[in-house]
């Protein structure tokens, strides 16, 4: 088998930024003492005087960077997503989503793949956090194209917007030539049976799983929903129309985050089956991400028999 | 702007903005009566004395920076801005009601001269680093200030911007604290002693200077002593009472989220009249 070209969404933001700080002498950056993790360190070595470690303090990082939007500047502040979303929640409510301020929130590390650090480190809340906010943009890579054109879109766009990005690196779908459009999902795969849709890893996960269910004569259209917020619900309520019933597939909790809003548009214009893949109140552990992603009921093969699911269900 | 550095002149604007404060409140019926009046002298000099600002025009290019990290006091802010001509005098009496561009707390996108949003508290200095920040590498020469509660500085989040200013040396940041002593709950001494104050900030770094937040003088001696330090970040704890101008709300624990009754009123109206 040939081997797929992986990227790190993580890896790819670093690098993107670094070059966006050539580019752009009005971005500036901020972390709170995981520049290597969260591959700031890139841009901190190249633009010193433009580099503000706050350290351990997410919560005035926050701040600070809503201050230095209002100077005109246009920040990307870094931590992982459960610092990020969690410890500094009320800072985003409060100043940049109220403010409608120009912050950028790139935030490592989502998801249970964190691995080994375990539940403590394992952003599973934080895109239900970000998405219940007003003007907040929420966005999850699920390559290093999507990585690279999500950052530079964001630079340009006037207004908060929280970037998800993942520890691991997954395999690359798009190429070079993708444009990020707010609000626009993207039709992977075409199929007539059910529609999977995912954002971050779980976007490879559906695409695996399609394979799987058109080994067993079942054809699944496949979304890519990488803008969580604000969501194409066209796409949703046609996806459904088309295939009868849906699978959500996400690293967070199956409340709040893509599985609710799929729900959300579902329930408001077009009911279909729907089974939510996430996490089902309950926190991560630690553990390799393979063992994990087994574990919580994440895997390819999970995606596959939630979709036989719903389509038993659409048929009776 | 012409800066007003004349201290008779600053108390009579400042009589002026407490009666204009009293009238709001009275007229919305609710807001923060006691940390507003502690702050009109601060606001005023501060606003009239010190900062390069427009009149007229809240959003002009290379003026100075205010960040009300005590959100509540908003019913003082809203007078200086009106005495600004950012907006009418008459707007002043809208506060809090529905449709009003006044809010209960700072809303920066609906209130001309508002830089950001406040009210929760403990957040306004790390926002005004933000800014100090980007003067600096802006290279214009703008500063910022900020003004603090004292029951605020119990909120960690402080401390932590406290850190940030002193280590990137934000010499073009000045913040003043309402030491009025009282807090919502009772004094701050018996909620949760913050002393020694002066000497916290000192530790952390900062320039710190202690004043009769009440005198213009003094408060405009020190904003302007401050705008010379150089390499650290300056805090001027202003020695105040909450409620001050009006005998029955100075230093009253009860005024701190109430309006004034009618009776209250007229008689506010008495004490504050030239
Ligand atoms: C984070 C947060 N917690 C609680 C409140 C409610 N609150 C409003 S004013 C206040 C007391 C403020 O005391 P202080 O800072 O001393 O202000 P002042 O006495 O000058 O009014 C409190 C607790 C708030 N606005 N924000």
């Amino acid at each position: 088998m040939q081997a797929v070209a992986k990227e790190s969404t993580r890896v790819e933001y670093g690098k993107v930024l670094a070059l966006m700080g050539a580019e752009n002498p009005d971005i500036v950056v901020l972390d709170a003492d995981l520049s290597g993790s969260t591959q700031t360190h890139l841009f901190a070595k190249a633009f010193k005087d433009r580099f503000f470690n706050v350290g351990i303090a997410e919560q005035d990082m926050m701040g600070t960077a809503a201050g230095l939007a209002v100077g005109g500047k246009i920040p990307f502040a870094s931590t992982f997503a459960v610092f990020a979303a969690g410890r500094a929640w009320e800072q985003i409510r409060q100043t940049i989503a109220y403010g409608n301020l120009n912050v950028k929130i790139v935030a490592s590390h989502g998801g249970i793949t964190v691995g080994e650090d375990g539940g403590s480190h394992q952003a599973v809340e934080d895109l239900a956090l970000m998405r219940v906010l007003p003007n907040m943009v929420v966005l999850v890579p699920a390559d290093g194209p999507e990585t690279r054109a999500m950052v530079r879109w964001a630079a340009e766009y006037r207004g908060p917007v929280y970037i998800r990005t993942g520890r691991l690196p997954f395999p690359v779908i798009f190429d070079e030539s993708y444009r990020f459009e707010l609000g626009r999902g993207h039709i992977l795969r075409e199929g007539e049976d059910v529609t999977l849709a995912g954002l971050g890893l779980m976007t490879h996960h559906c695409l695996e799983a399609a394979e799987l269910l058109a080994a067993a004569g079942v054809s699944a259209r496949v979304l890519n929903l990488s803008c969580l917020k604000p969501l194409d619900w066209e796409l949703v309520v046609d996806s459904a129309r088309r295939t009868g019933a849906m699978v959500s597939a996400e690293e967070h909790q199956a409340t709040g985050g893509l599985g609710s809003a799929v729900a959300e548009v579902l329930s408001e214009f077009y009911p279909v089956p729907l089974k939510r893949i996430g996490l089902r109140d309950i926190f991560g552990l630690s553990g390799k991400p393979e063992d994990l992603l087994a574990h919580f009921g994440l895997t390819p093969g999970d995606i596959k028999n939630a979709a036989l699911d719903v389509i038993a269900r659409k048929q009776k | 702007m012409k800066r007003i550095i004349d201290a008779g002149q600053l108390r009579e604007i400042a009589r002026q903005v407490r009666l204009d404060i009293v009238e709001m409140l009275y007229r919305a019926g609710s807001g923060h009566t006691g940390g507003s009046l502690s702050a009109a002298d601060i606001l005023v000099t501060l606003f009239f004395g010190k900062m390069r600002l427009k009149f007229g025009e809240p959003k002009a290019a290379q003026r100075d920076y205010f960040v009300l990290s005590k959100g509540h006091a908003a019913p003082a802010l809203y007078a200086v801005l009106a005495r600004l001509g950012y907006f009418s005098r008459e707007e002043l009496f809208t506060l809090r009601r529905f449709g009003s561009s006044l809010q209960g707390h700072p809303d920066a996108t609906l209130t001309p001269g508002v830089e950001v949003p406040t009210g929760s508290l403990g957040q306004g200095l790390s926002i005004a680093n933000g800014l100090a920040l980007a003067l600096r590498l802006n290279g214009t020469g703008q500063r910022v200030y900020t003004l603090l509660g004292d029951g605020e500085v119990q909120e960690g989040q402080v401390w932590e911007a406290a850190m940030t200013a002193s280590h990137y040396g934000l010499d073009n940041l000045t913040a003043v604290l309402d030491r009025n002593r009282l807090q919502i709950d009772g004094r701050t001494k018996e909620v949760m002693s913050i002393e020694p104050l002066a000497r916290k900030w000192e530790a952390f770094g900062w320039h710190t200077v202690e004043i009769d937040g009440h005198n213009h003088q003094e408060i405009l001696d020190s904003l302007n002593a401050c705008e010379q330090v150089q390499g650290r970040p300056s805090m001027i704890i202003a020695r105040t009472i909450k409620g001050k101008g009006v005998s029955i709300f100075e230093d009253q624990v009860k005024y701190h989220g109430v309006a004034p009754s009618k009776d209250e009123y007229e008689q506010a109206l008495k004490e504050l009249a030239a």
